[in-house]
C-alpha cells in the first residue's frame, strides 16, 4: 500500500494500521468520545506530524500533545531573567539554540543579542564550562534548561567545574521535571486523556517505575515508546489493548534503549547536585509544585541567581494564546486563534511555535497551508 | 536537544575526566562517558561501541542496528544536520544553524 511505503517496515507497518484500527474499532463500541492518546514528549509529536500518522489512523482516536518539550514550557519571566542577566557587561550567557527565539515580556535572547548582549549558543554544557575556562575575565551563565535527558548532564557539569576549580562559571537553572508534570495534568478535574505515549529518552535515565502512579491511582495505561514511527504505532497499539483489557500498567516498548531503572549514575549526579523548587511555573500551565529543579545549598557558588541580583517575577501568557489547552489536550493546535496568523514559526507569539518538537511548530511546518486555509 | 545523536566511541581522551572521543556520522568531538562507564571494566573497553549522545553526554550504550536506524530517522526528520551544525558551531557568537 502506498502509505507505508516510507516505512523502515513497510509489512509490518500495515499489520500495525490494522490491528490498530481493529481494536479502536472495537473500543468505539462501548463509548461516546474519542479515544484520546498523549504522547508526553515533543520528540513523538514531531515523529506524528512528520510521518502524517494522525491522518493514517481512525478518526476514533485522538492525539493530546503533552508538556514534554522544553523549550515549549519556558515561562516569559525566565526568559526575562536570562536576558537581565546577559545585560550585565561582565556576563556571558550560554544557552542551547532552541531557547533563543523563545518570546519573553522583553523579546527572545536573540533580540537582546542584536542589541549588544553577549549571548551564545552552545551544543552542550560541557562547551558553556569550555567558555568559561578560556575566558577567565568573563562570568560564564549557562541556561540550563530541559527535563530529566538533559539535567544529568547539567549536574554532571557542575561536579566537573568543582573539581577543577573554575569560579566563573554558574547556571541559570530552568531544569524541570516530568512526573509531578503528569500528576498535575492528571488531578485536573476535566482531563480527558485515556493513556500515554510515555518518554523514551528521559525514561532511559529515570526508569519506568517512576510512572506505575499513572497506572495505579490514576488508572491509565502508559506505554514508554522509542521515536520510530513504527514505535509509536506499536505503543498506540499497546495502550489501546490495556484500554480494551480493562487494564492499567506500565510497557515498555523500548527496552532497547530503557532499563527498568534508568541510569543509576545520572541519577546520582541529580541527587548530589539538585533539589526541588517548591514552586515552578510552567509557560501555559501555571505553577506546578516540586516540578523545578535547583542547585543544592552546597553548590550555590554556581548558582547564578544567588551570584547575581534578579528579581522572580510572574508575567502571564499573552491572552490570545490558547498554549495552556493545547498542552493539555482540550484543542488542537489549529483552534488556537492565534494560529498561523499572530503566531507563526518566524515570528512565535506562543512557545509551542518555536521548536519542531513543539506541538504547533509541527503541525504548522507539516500541516500548515491545509490548516489555515 | 532531547533526541540524542547516535556515536560511536573511537578513543579515550582522558580516563580520569571520563571523556572520550566519539565520532557522530562524521563530525568528531570529545563526550562525558560517566553514565555509561563499566563498573567492573577498564574505560577502554568501550571503545569501539555505539552510544546515544545527549548534548555532549553519552547517556546509553546502544547496538549498532538501533545507531543506524536512529541516524536515519534523524535525517529523515531533517534534525541530523541541525545537531551536526549545532554541535560544529559551539560556543560561536553569530552561529545560529540549530535554530533554523
Ligand atoms: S498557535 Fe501559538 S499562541 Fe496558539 S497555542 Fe500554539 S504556540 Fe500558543
Amino acid at each position: 500500500m502506498r502509505f507505508s511505503e516510507e516505512f523502515r517496515d513497510p509489512a509490518l507497518a500495515e499489520k500495525l494500521f490494522t490491528e490498530i484500527a481493529r481494536t479502536a474499532e472495537a473500543l468505539a463500541r462501548t463509548r461516546t468520545r474519542p479515544i484520546t492518546v498523549m504522547e508526553v514528549c515533543g520528540g513523538h509529536t514531531h515523529t506524528i506530524f512528520r510521518y502524517g500518522l494522525k491522518d493514517r489512523l481512525p478518526d476514533t482516536i485522538e492525539f493530546a500533545h503533552g508538556p514534554g518539550c522544553p523549550v515549549c514550557v519556558l515561562p516569559m519571566g525566565r526568559i526575562d531573567d536570562a536576558i537581565t542577566l546577559a545585560r550585565r557587561p561582565e556576563v556571558m550567557l550560554t544557552t542551547f539554540g532552541d531557547a533563543l527565539r523563545v518570546p519573553g515580556a522583553q523579546g527572545s535572547l536573540l533580540q537582546a543579542r542584536a542589541a549588544g548582549a553577549d549571548i551564545r549558543m552552545v551544543y552542550s554544557p560541557l562547551d558553556a564550562l569550555e567558555l568559561a575556562r578560556k575566558n577567565p575575565d568573563r562570568e560564564v551563565v549557562f541556561f540550563a534548561l530541559g527535563f530529566e535527558t538533559t539535567a544529568p548532564s547539567t549536574a554532571l557539569t557542575v561536579l566537573r567545574a568543582a573539581r577543577e576549580g573554575i569560579k566563573n562559571f554558574s547556571l541559570l537553572c530552568q531544569h524541570i521535571l516530568i512526573v509531578p508534570t503528569l500528576r498535575a495534568l492528571l488531578e485536573q478535574p476535566d482531563f480527558a486523556v485515556d493513556g500515554f505515549i510515555g518518554p523514551g529518552h528521559v525514561a532511559m535515565v529515570t526508569g519506568t517505575r517512576p510512572y506505575d502512579f499513572v497506572a495505579t491511582t490514576y488508572n491509565r495505561p502508559f506505554v514508554v515508546a522509542g521515536f520510530e514511527p513504527l514505535d509509536i504505532l506499536q505503543s498506540l497499539l499497546m495502550v489501546l489493548r490495556q484500554l480494551e483489557s480493562g487494564q492499567a500498567k506500565v510497557e515498555n516498548q523500548y527496552a532497547r534503549v530503557v532499563p527498568p531503572n534508568g541510569n543509576p549514575a545520572a541519577l546520582a549526579a541529580m541527587r548530589q547536585v539538585y533539589e526541588t523548587r517548591a514552586d515552578n511555573a510552567w509557560r501555559g500551565l501555571g505553577n506546578i509544585a516540586s516540578s523545578g529543579l535547583q542547585l543544592r545549598a552546597a553548590w550555590s557558588a554556581f548558582d547564578a541567581e544567588r551570584r547575581f541580583p534578579l528579581t522572580p517575577h510572574n508575567v502571564p501568557d499573552p491572552a490570545s494564546a490558547r498554549c495552556g489547552a493545547v498542552l493539555t489536550g482540550r484543542i488542537r493546535p489549529a483552534e488556537c486563534p492565534a494560529f498561523g496568523r499572530e503566531c507563526t514559526p518566524d515570528a512565535p507569539l506562543g512557545a509551542l511555535m518555536v521548536s519542531s518538537e513543539g506541538a504547533c511548530a509541527a503541525c504548522y511546518d507539516y500541516e500548515g497551508a491545509r490548516q489555515v486555509a | 536537544m532531547c533526541l540524542g545523536i547516535p556515536a560511536r566511541i573511537t578513543g579515550i581522551a582522558d580516563a580520569a575526566a571520563m571523556l572520550a572521543d566519539v565520532d557522530v556520522h562524521g563530525v568528531r568531538r570529545q563526550v562525558d562517558v560517566l553514565c555509561v562507564a563499566p563498573t567492573d571494566a577498564p574505560l577502554e573497553d568501550l571503545i569501539g561501541s555505539w552510544v546515544l549522545v545527549h548534548v555532549g553526554f553519552a547517556m546509553s550504550r546502544i547496538s549498532e542496528t538501533e545507531a543506524r536506524a536512529t541516524l536515519a530517522l534523524l535525517a529523515e526528520m531533517g534534525e541530523l544536520h541541525e545537531e551536526l551544525s549545532a554541535m560544529q558551531s559551539t560556543g560561536e557568537t553569530g552561529a545560529l544553524h540549530a535554530v533554523q
